[in-house]
Formats: C-alpha cells, sequence, structure tokens
C-alpha cells in the first residue's frame, strides 16, 4: 500500500492539513492525531473539506487523542474511523511509507 | 530526598513534598508532621482531608485564601478563619498541610 | 498593593502544547494576589474549555477540572468569542459550566462564561490595564 498520511495539528492554528489534503494521492490515508483531531468535528469551517476528502481516502482519528480533548464520537464527521494505539502501529505497518506533516 | 517508613521508601523533592500522590497515606501524614515537632489531631485531619478532597476534585491545592474561604463553607464559620488554620499549622497553612496531605506545593502559594 | 486589571489571552488548545496549562497556572497566581483578573478564549483556545477531557490514555495530567476552581479565586469573568466556537462547530453548551457566588448578591452562584461577540471582545481589550498572551 501506499503512503499514510500524519496530520497532529489543528486545522485552525496551522495549514498542515490542507497541504496534506492537496498533496495526498487519492489511495493514500489520513491519520489525524493529537490536535489533528479537532478536524474531525462536523459542522465545522474545516468540516467541508474533510468531508470531500473522505471520497478518496481513508480517514483515521486516534481515539485516546479524541477522549483527551473532550471530543464524543457522536460529534465527528460520519465516515472517519476511530483506531487506538495498536491500530496506530498497525497503520504504519499496512502501509509502505508515513509522512508526518509537522 | 526521601522519608524511610515501615521498611518502605518515599521519594520527597528538596523540600518535602511527595513526589507521588499515590504513595500518601495517614501514617506518612504522621511521619511528616513528626518530623517538624507537630502531633497530628482531629483537627488537623480534618483539613487534611479536606484539601485531599480538593487535590481530587480541581487537581490544585488552593492557595490559602481560597483554602480559609473553602474550609469556612465547608468545615463552620469558626474554622475559616486565617487565625485557625494558623494556629493548626504555624508553618503557614497552604503550605503545611499540603505537605501532609501528600499534595504539591499549592500554586503562587506564600 | 494597586489592583490591575489583567486579561489572559487563550489562544492555543490545551494539551498539543504547554501553554493552555501554563497559563492557567499564572492566572491562578495572579488571582492569589487579588487582581482584577478576566480571561478570554480565542481560536484554538476555545478548546480548553471543552467538557468531559480526559487524558488519562495519554498518561499526562488532566487540569482540566482547575478551570472550575477559578470561581473560588474570584475569577469570573471569563469569555468566549462566539466566532471561534461557532468556525470549529461548538456551541456553549459543549463547553464545563464554570461559575463564580457573587458576594454582592447573597452568595449566589452565577455563571462565569461569557460568549461575546467580536465587537464585545474588542471593548474588553480596550479597558484592561496589562494583556498577557498564552
Amino acid at each position: 500500500m501506499s503512503v499514510l498520511h500524519i496530520v497532529n495539528k489543528s486545522p485552525y492554528d496551522r495549514n498542515s492539513l490542507h497541504t496534506c489534503l492537496r498533496l495526498a494521492q487519492p489511495d493514500s490515508a489520513i491519520l489525524l492525531i493529537e490536535d489533528g483531531i479537532y478536524a474531525s468535528i462536523k459542522n465545522a469551517a474545516a468540516s467541508e473539506s474533510v468531508q470531500q476528502a473522505l471520497n478518496s481516502h481513508q480517514i483515521y482519528a486516534l481515539q485516546p487523542d479524541l477522549e483527551a480533548r473532550g471530543i464524543d464520537p457522536e460529534r465527528m464527521i460520519a465516515g472517519i474511523s476511530l483506531i487506538d494505539y495498536d491500530g496506530f502501529v498497525k497503520l504504519t505497518t499496512d502501509y509502505d511509507k508515513s509522512q508526518s506533516w509537522l | 530526598m526521601a522519608i524511610e517508613l515501615s521498611g518502605k521508601t518515599y521519594e520527597t523533592d528538596e523540600e518535602g513534598y511527595l513526589v507521588n500522590l499515590a504513595d500518601w497515606n495517614d501514617e506518612l501524614a504522621s511521619e511528616m508532621a513528626k518530623a517538624d515537632g507537630a502531633v497530628l489531631e482531629d483537627n488537623h485531619w480534618e483539613v487534611i482531608n479536606f484539601l485531599r478532597d480538593y487535590y481530587e476534585e480541581y487537581q490544585i491545592a488552593p492557595a490559602v485564601r481560597v483554602l480559609t474561604k473553602a474550609v469556612g463553607k465547608k468545615l463552620g464559620k469558626d474554622k475559616g478563619t486565617s487565625k485557625y488554620l494558623y494556629e493548626l499549622f504555624p508553618y503557614g497553612p497552604a503550605k503545611q498541610a499540603c505537605k501532609y496531605a501528600g499534595l504539591p506545593k499549592p500554586t503562587g502559594c506564600v | 498593593m494597586a489592583t490591575k486589571k489583567f486579561l489572559y489571552v487563550n489562544r492555543k488548545a490545551p494539551h498539543g502544547s504547554i501553554y493552555a496549562l501554563e497559563s492557567l497556572e499564572v492566572v491562578l497566581i495572579a488571582a492569589a494576589f487579588e487582581q482584577d483578573v478576566s480571561l478570554a478564549f480565542v481560536d484554538d483556545g476555545v478548546y480548553q474549555l471543552l467538557q468531559n477531557q480526559d487524558t488519562g490514555k495519554l498518561g499526562s495530567k488532566n487540569f482540566s477540572p482547575t478551570y472550575k476552581a477559578l470561581g473560588d479565586y474570584d475569577v469570573s469573568k471569563i469569555y468566549v468569542d462566539q466566532e471561534s466556537l461557532e468556525q470549529r462547530g461548538l456551541n456553549k453548551q459543549d463547553l464545563m459550566p464554570l461559575v463564580y457566588e457573587d458576594e454582592d448578591d447573597d452568595w449566589a452562584e452565577k455563571d462565569s462564561i461569557h460568549v461575546v461577540s467580536s465587537t464585545e471582545l474588542a471593548e474588553i481589550i480596550e479597558q484592561q490595564d496589562v494583556i498577557l498572551n498564552f
């Protein structure tokens, strides 16, 4: 498999997600961790671009980071998959390489 | 630094505050007081337990002004005075009582 | 000691950096010295006040319950930028209830959080003696 793109910054603080979505190939996956998980909230300014990205990418969000930030899974955009730390490890091995948009 | 008690070692910082909150027990509190030449009685325990509850709820040790007000509300007006608390804990109620309660030194503490 | 009006402007998310925790500690210190303290939460800073934060799995200290102690420290002016909330898909109900007891009103429990417009927040900023940014 191809690239796993990892985004750990809030879409409202940095342009990491924006750039990631612009430069990610259609078959690559996107993993939201740390402050990156704020992009998973629906009805927000970044929701539309995330929603659109779901048409061509698998998008994952790290559950412990959502929990730490008080984001209930019900607030998430439908189609984003929740994973735990084991899932994180598995993703990094499933994909050929990881690209972290620090 | 550390406190040796009943065959166990408890790590403390350079001012004698317990490093791990979970290490705390009654016996350890009494031992810390003993080192300051104090004996803990019911009135002391009331404040120490109050502080532990406060920390559990808010994740901080309250400043002395906040402690005084909160003690007055919880334990009665006559106890919510700095005179009462300083008599119990002459080294400073927030500082000394927090130490015996196994809490970190209060933020902005005097 | 002369009392000054201090405004702490919080614009960072809570767990991605140390800013939020540092700000909270400085606020508690200033309030312990009985200064006139106001807090503003703008941009990603509004995330600091979200309910049900649980950092257990991160192994880091969960300082979010500490905001609830602000009322005890007589910090009762907490301003949240409406536009920042909306942009993030949030509203006031998503925030922790923060209250204080009003000394001048028979200790009635009152809401500390005020969701404010840009115009209102701009005025609040103008009224301060000292503004600190985190």
